[in-house]
């Protein structure tokens, strides 16, 4: 075998270089010191962490996701002094607004269900909307803002943990893409395709949407469906528009965000999902889809009927059967840790997510609670 | 079985050529046109109620493009025709069109599809083109033909190419003032080139008569310049252009308007989102679909011809739209399509095949000043559209590590702005191969991205599913 001879050993290894592993790499070292080495298929930050939409979003989330995505945001309010550089984060807030009054009163609820876990939200009714953005079409009745949450550049934020990690001394292998794991004593053994060999005494998994095999291998199978997002960007527009925009609804069609970037173009997203072939790493945007989106867009904000779309986009997401992610040690194996199946809701999060698995391989615990994610819930 | 679905994008000398020979047949194409009337770039029509006529329109190529509005003409009742219509979208056995000014969408079944897209300029960066009054050659000429308008009071004309000398002859004759043409190619073209260029020995003559009567007008005309600058203010746009000519001096040239171009790029974005697979193209130093002699993309059913496959000229398009449309009609085993592909086949390839030579030969004496991208200053905005300089194309190589080209793009925003990098796709690929000094082939190409052009929010939903 090639290389056999030489076999690099590290405290943790870390199979998937998107967000989440780029930030649990940053973390590993930057807050406990430990040596970590990544390996990454392709490039760092691609696929579900490079072509997601980029909200930084809180309100809207399970109950069970608040505190991780309170911590997240902590994290967040201090990004560009941690990696020395700017990512777009900008703090404008997160609106939720909604055709029904059904719904409204489900903000309404949700507004008082994470007060108690200090996420503090604003109820907006249809004059105030209107007066305070002056986009919105009569069918919006309610809203809810989230001031202190926004959004960020996810192309830039997943290769700027990366490139971050490895300055503070992670081992960072792009174009590394493992074959297979095995034991060798206490210590988990990694194969990459080219016969490289990688040891080490923890593993931690964030391979998105390709995790499952990784995780059937050790007897711990999990429902695990490929998605490709919807998304698109129109020409830029004068700045007007600070907060991130969503329409909450249950119809998966009306299901529309938007937010518009310094340099003024609109991001938009949501809707209807596009076909993903992770076998392929291909997913493709559907042009019924877009075409939907679009008519969603004018029929949210009418304004969008006299703007120019620039250009659409998809990439690949990985889905669990409950739209709960993976998160925290293994059910099975002493030492090995998951963090993938983020839903399309991983982006926020995910400084959050490295955090807290940094905090747990290093001392095993986390002040973060995680239960609920646990991979042991399918196996029961 | 029922008459197959053959569709045409685009109305210029192939996508017309095409359509003719698939009318002779017996069938009835679909016509999918950009503009708002046929003849595309070469042969624009000009709006209704101008009264020009088509000597002064197009000069020497006068009796060609009449003869092509003649034949749209009558194929007009046995064509679905579709203008202002822009293909935005391929997947499978389906193109997707809207029509903006009726809000409309559709999502038409082919079993055949020709692309007949065309060309514009092949552009590369000079400091300063950022500044109002620089236009393209291609934007030149369209103020002429549509809008009889010059670009300017006092024009200069940069670049290299056959486009570059017609352009100027072309203001010349209207009546405008051209201050100078300036050729960035060597003052004495290779012996290589002189083989392919002999081998269209009547557009050659035609080509140094154009020169001579350049001369004639008073135009200081230029070979083997290095552009420098282009002088002028943000808020009264271009002011002038210095260069440095062949012998090595900085020469200055004051004018207000300034057109430039390099040859031609293919309009491939239709091809690339059909999957059609590209290859790289040494001489001229781009990707390029694929495809056969008669056409044939990599994709089957997807056909090819034209600027927007290869670049050969108006002469060369309508030979190209014919072999294509007869050779999709002999895979689709239509008895009459196959029967005139036989008969035809051999001597329009050949055609073509003189073209390529002439087309090898034109990009040898003419070639693409690729040496120009490692020279551009760093403050020189190289994507217009998003005002992204080659400093910062260059600190994506040195500093985040990057070498290919839409990882540049994710990082700096080339590209992604209204032309989605149709120009300055090309210049940034040669500024990214030349910092990172590697082959400019290995550096990529930008990947095609729906829509094709930017595409008006407003269109409905494709109403019934199905094609007219």
């Amino acid at each position: 075998m090639i290389g056999a001879g030489q076999v690099q050993r590290s405290d943790v290894l870390i199979i998937g270089g998107g967000l989440m592993g780029a930030t649990t790499a940053f973390f590993l070292r930057h807050q406990h010191k430990l040596s970590v080495t990544l390996l990454e298929r392709g490039q760092i930050g691609r696929q579900a962490s490079g072509v997601n939409f980029g909200n930084v979003r809180r309100q809207g989330r399970e109950l069970a996701q608040i505190p991780l995505a309170n911590r997240a945001r902590a994290v967040w309010g201090r990004v560009r002094g941690l990696l020395g550089e700017d990512i777009e984060f900008r703090p404008y807030g997160h609106l939720r607004v909604c055709y029904t009054e059904t719904q409204a009163a489900i903000l309404e609820q949700h507004v008082r269900d994470v007060e108690p876990l200090g996420l503090e939200l604003q109820m907006f009714s249809p004059q105030a909307l209107r007066q305070r953005w002056g986009i919105f079409s009569s069918e919006v009745v309610a809203g809810s803002l989230s001031p202190l949450d926004g959004h960020a550049n996810p192309r830039l934020a997943g290769p700027a943990f990366g490139r971050a990690a490895r300055r503070a001394g992670a081992a960072i292998h792009e174009h590394t893409e493992v074959s297979h794991v095995e034991r060798d004593g206490a210590d988990f053994l990694a194969h990459s395709v080219d016969g490289r060999r990688f040891r080490a005494g923890q593993l931690l998994v964030t391979s998105g949407a390709w995790s499952g095999h990784f995780a059937a291998a050790f007897g711990e199978p999990v429902p695990l469906d490929a998605r490709g997002p919807q998304m698109g960007v129109t020409e830029p527009l004068p700045y007007a528009i600070g907060p991130s925009i969503g329409v909450s609804t249950p119809v998966e069609v009306e299901g529309l965000y938007f937010r518009q970037i310094a340099r003024g173009n609109i991001v938009f997203g949501g809707g209807l999902k596009g076909s993903a072939f992770a076998d392929l790493q291909r997913a493709y945007v559907r042009p019924d889809n877009v075409l939907r989106q679009m008519r969603e867009l004018r029929r949210f904000v009418p304004a969008f009927a006299q703007v120019q779309l620039l250009r659409v986009w998809s990439g690949i997401e990985g889905y669990t059967a409950d739209w709960a992610p993976v998160m925290g040690p293994s059910a099975r194996v002493a030492g090995l840790h998951y963090a993938f199946g983020f839903n399309g809701e991983g982006f926020a999060i995910s400084p959050g997510v490295g955090e807290v698995m940094a905090e747990l391989l290093a001392t095993g615990q986390t002040s973060t609670p995680i239960e609920a994610f646990s991979i042991g819930r399918f196996a029961r | 079985m029922s008459e197959p679905t053959v569709v045409v994008v685009g109305t210029g000398p192939a996508g017309v050529r095409a359509a003719e020979a698939l009318v002779e047949a017996g069938l009835r194409p679909i016509l999918i046109d950009e503009g708002l009337r046929d003849g595309g770039q070469i042969y624009r029509r000009q709006p209704e109620g101008f009264k020009r006529d088509y000597a002064v329109l197009y000069g020497s190529e006068a009796s060609k493009a009449h003869g092509l509005h003649q034949t749209f003409e009558a194929l007009r009742q046995h064509v679905d025709y579709r203008s202002e219509t822009l293909a935005w979208n391929i997947t499978q056995g389906h193109l997707h069109t809207v029509q903006s000014s009726q809000a409309r969408s559709d999502e038409i079944a082919f079993d055949a599809l020709i692309i007949c897209s065309g060309a514009t300029d092949r552009l590369m960066p000079v400091q300063g083109w950022n500044l109002a009054g620089c236009f393209s050659l291609g934007a030149s000429q369209i103020a002429l033909k549509a809008q009889a308008c010059s670009i300017g009071s006092r024009v200069v004309f940069l670049g290299s190419g056959p486009l570059l000398y017609l352009v100027a002859s072309q203001y010349v004759k209207a009546g405008a003032k051209v201050v100078a043409v300036l050729d960035t190619a060597p003052l004495i073209p290779p012996l290589a080139s002189l083989r392919g260029l002999l081998s269209r020995p009547l557009l050659l003559w035609r080509g140094l008569q154009m020169m001579v009567q350049l001369k004639r007008a008073g135009v200081a005309l230029l070979k083997g310049v290095k552009p420098l600058r282009i002088e002028g203010r943000p808020d009264q746009g271009v002011s002038g252009i210095v260069v440095t000519d062949a012998g090595g001096r900085e020469r200055q040239f004051s004018a207000d308007a300034l057109g430039m171009g390099w040859h031609l790029r293919a309009e491939s974005q239709l091809a690339d989102l059909a999957a059609c697979e590209f290859s790289f193209e040494p001489l001229s130093r781009q990707w390029l679909p694929r495809m056969d002699p008669d056409g044939r993309s990599s994709q089957a059913g997807v056909y090819l011809a034209g600027d927007g496959a290869r670049i050969l000229g108006a002469d060369g398009a309508e030979a190209a739209g014919r072999l294509a449309a007869l050779a999709a009609m002999n895979d689709l085993q239509l008895p009459a399509g196959r029967v005139q592909y036989q008969l035809e086949r051999d001597r329009l390839r050949q055609q073509l095949a003189q073209m390529d030579q002439f087309r090898q030969g034109l990009a040898r004496a003419f070639p693409w000043p690729h040496q120009q991208a490692e020279s551009l200053p760093d403050a020189a905005v190289v994507c217009r559209c998003e005002a992204i300089t080659a400093g910062e194309l260059r600190r994506c190589v040195n500093e985040l590590g990057s070498r290919e080209l839409n990882h540049v793009k994710a990082f700096s925003r080339v590209g992604m702005g209204r032309c989605q990098g149709r120009y300055c796709g090309h210049a940034a690929a040669e500024v990214i191969a030349a910092v990172a000094h590697i082959p400019v082939e290995t550096v990529g190409r930008l990947r095609g991205q729906a829509p094709v052009k930017p595409m008006l929010m407003n269109a409905c939903e494709v109403s019934s599913g199905a094609q007219s």
